[in-house]
């Protein structure tokens, strides 16, 4: 979901721009957009045991959440599931999206099926088809499940950043690589994977970004030995533990938005190439 | 075999052995498309007596149970609770898509007429909602709607407030569905406004055409591509959702998601869960060809992924 850029100037329209109720419900809507995050993290810093009631400036919830082990064993899963899927993930990504360049046109049409499924197919068909399959052939539930499960449905959100700087590639080094008889190996190592790197640590993030915040799927695959932060954080709202939910709320929002920034730099490399 | 090549074409720069995609689509093979069949299995065999999972034995009860409702006394009735909940499901996504695109067309287009600059900050402001967790957004806008959050405690204070009620109701799941998926559907028309001639718009303006003639007749089929990518990216996962209705709706406006997730889990009754399942995934699949076939023969060119 990169912006797409247009190399073509144009003049700016004052009639068009001038719509006074695009400007207006933009601006409403962006507002709109960002207001419910901003209270969350404002109630994160209320001392109240009613996260609602403003009663003072306070940091406990932080010190709450720091010091509360099951919120920490929880993390410890999701950051450990995290980090192995990211891996997997980025590496099917990368093979697919290199090696589908020279298939056919069927097998294309095919693996672009499979690739894009986990996108369009809703999280919850996925969820409860892989625990039925888990089950049926004995995979038991928890970090191995979780795993293989995210590693899945972070293939996609990985091989998008790599599959763009890959089309803006410019022949001429493998040209002169080719040339110079440099075998498809060499040409792997020391020219496509040195291009595509920002792309593959833009996808790396982007698959890290997805599976931390995954709640759908690892709710019925974790079993209750591998509790996610997420899954966590929903039997916290469940049973009511509202301030606490806002601080580790705030940790996880600044959380994303660091890992996006950076894909949004890593692009930005891309541009200034 | 390596004789001296002829120059040949240098293909794609980059471009692998295809045996690279191998390890890949064996294991979304695995991982992806055994788990959608073993659901169309599971939906046609039967619930075990005790316990969860699947009595292996061949059945058609689940389909059954969709439509007809077993009574004590062994009669039958139709059923309509889960036509309800399928009616609900469409209704909810529908009405959110129409409220993401009657908001998304203008951002997108504001942003679009903003200069280069300020638009890469502005797109960035409507991505990065969009990688934060459905979980915590979701949650955010519980706490908005609630009685006792800002919205309630400025009726309240206007003498008005003592009748606020939205969270735990219909309008509270469409609202979440609104907030959470408008930026699936401000991007894919950015993106087709961005690559919009607006010279065309000038022209209609030139020969005389009101602004909203100009809008519909010029800009909005210009967009048509971004404005379809982002109704099938709204909806189609929409039918799907499963948090918004269950924080938002208080249970009590389920969607078929969280019929599902209540037979994978309190009920234990897999095949029937299953068999929703498979209705979800078919609505699922005949939206996206109905969305890439129907527009291709149009003639534009919609990305979905």
């Amino acid at each position: 979901m990169s912006p797409v850029t247009t190399s073509r100037p144009r003049r700016r329209l004052v009639n068009l721009s001038n719509f006074p109720l695009f400007r207006g419900t933009s601006i409403a809507v962006l507002v709109g957009m960002y207001l419910p995050l901003l209270l969350v993290v404002f109630y994160s810093f209320n001392q109240n045991r009613l996260a609602q009631i403003w009663t003072g400036f306070s940091f406990k919830w932080y010190d709450f959440v720091f010091h509360n082990d099951d919120i920490l064993r929880a993390l410890k899963n999701s950051l450990i599931v995290a980090v192995v899927a990211t891996i997997l993930s980025t590496l099917l990504a990368l093979g697919a999206a290199l090696g589908m360049l020279r298939m056919a046109r069927s097998g294309r049409v095919f693996a672009w099926g499979l690739l894009g499924a986990p996108l369009l197919i809703p999280e919850i068909v996925l969820a409860v088809g892989t625990l039925g399959f888990f089950l049926t052939i004995k995979v038991p539930l928890g970090h191995v499940a979780l795993i293989l499960a995210h590693t899945a449905f972070c293939i996609p959100f990985a091989l998008l950043p790599i599959r763009a700087r890959l089309a803006g590639l410019d022949a001429a080094p493998f040209e002169a690589a080719t040339d110079l008889g440099a075998n498809e190996w060499q040409i792997l190592r020391r020219i496509t994977l040195p291009l595509l790197a920002p792309g593959i640590l833009a996808g790396a993030l982007l698959a890290f970004a997805i599976s931390l915040d995954d709640f759908i799927t690892s709710f019925f695959i974790a079993g209750p030995g591998a509790t996610t932060l997420p899954v966590y954080i929903f039997g916290m709202i469940r049973s009511n533990v509202t301030p606490a939910v806002n601080a580790l709320s705030t940790l996880l929002l600044i959380f994303s938005a660091t890992l996006l920034l950076a894909v949004y730099l890593l692009n930005r490399i891309r541009r200034s190439d | 075999m390596s004789k001296v090549r002829a120059p040949k074409s240098p293909g794609r720069p980059g471009q692998a052995s295809s045996w690279l995609a191998t390890p890949t689509l064996v294991f979304l093979i695995l991982v992806i498309l055994l788990p959608l069949l073993i659901t169309v299995v599971y939906s046609f065999l039967s619930q075990p007596s005790l316990g969860t999972g699947v009595k292996w034995v061949f059945s058609t009860d689940a389909y059954r149970q969709i439509f007809v409702q077993e009574k004590l006394d062994g009669t039958t009735a139709f059923d309509t609770r889960y036509l309800k909940v399928l009616w609900n499901s469409f209704y909810y996504a529908g009405i959110a898509t129409i409220t993401t695109l009657l908001l998304g067309i203008p951002v997108a287009m504001w942003i679009a007429t903003r200069p280069v600059r300020f638009r890469a900050l502005l797109v960035l402001a409507v991505t990065l909602p969009f990688w934060t967790s459905v979980l915590i957004r979701t949650y955010a806008v519980r706490q908005i709607l609630d009685e006792t959050g800002p919205i309630g405690g400025f009726l309240k204070i206007i003498g008005v407030g003592n009748s606020y009620q939205i969270l735990y109701t219909p309008w509270a799941t469409i609202i979440g569905l609104t907030y959470t998926f408008i930026p699936f559907m401000i991007l894919p028309v950015y993106a087709s406004a961005e690559r919009f001639d607006f010279r065309y718009a000038e022209a209609g303006y030139d020969l005389g055409a009101k602004r909203w003639t100009v809008l519909r007749r010029i800009v909005i089929p210009g967009i048509r591509p971004g404005i379809i990518a982002g109704i099938a990216l709204v909806f189609i996962p929409g039918l799907g959702s499963f948090l918004q209705p269950d924080m938002l709706g208080g249970g009590k406006t389920n969607m078929i998601a969280n019929v599902i997730a209540n037979n994978f889990g309190q009920a234990r009754n897999w095949p029937f869960g299953s068999a929703l399942s498979v209705f979800l995934l078919i609505f699922t699949v005949l939206f996206v060809l109905m969305v890439t076939t129907g527009v291709r023969s149009r003639g534009d060119q919609v990305r979905l992924i």
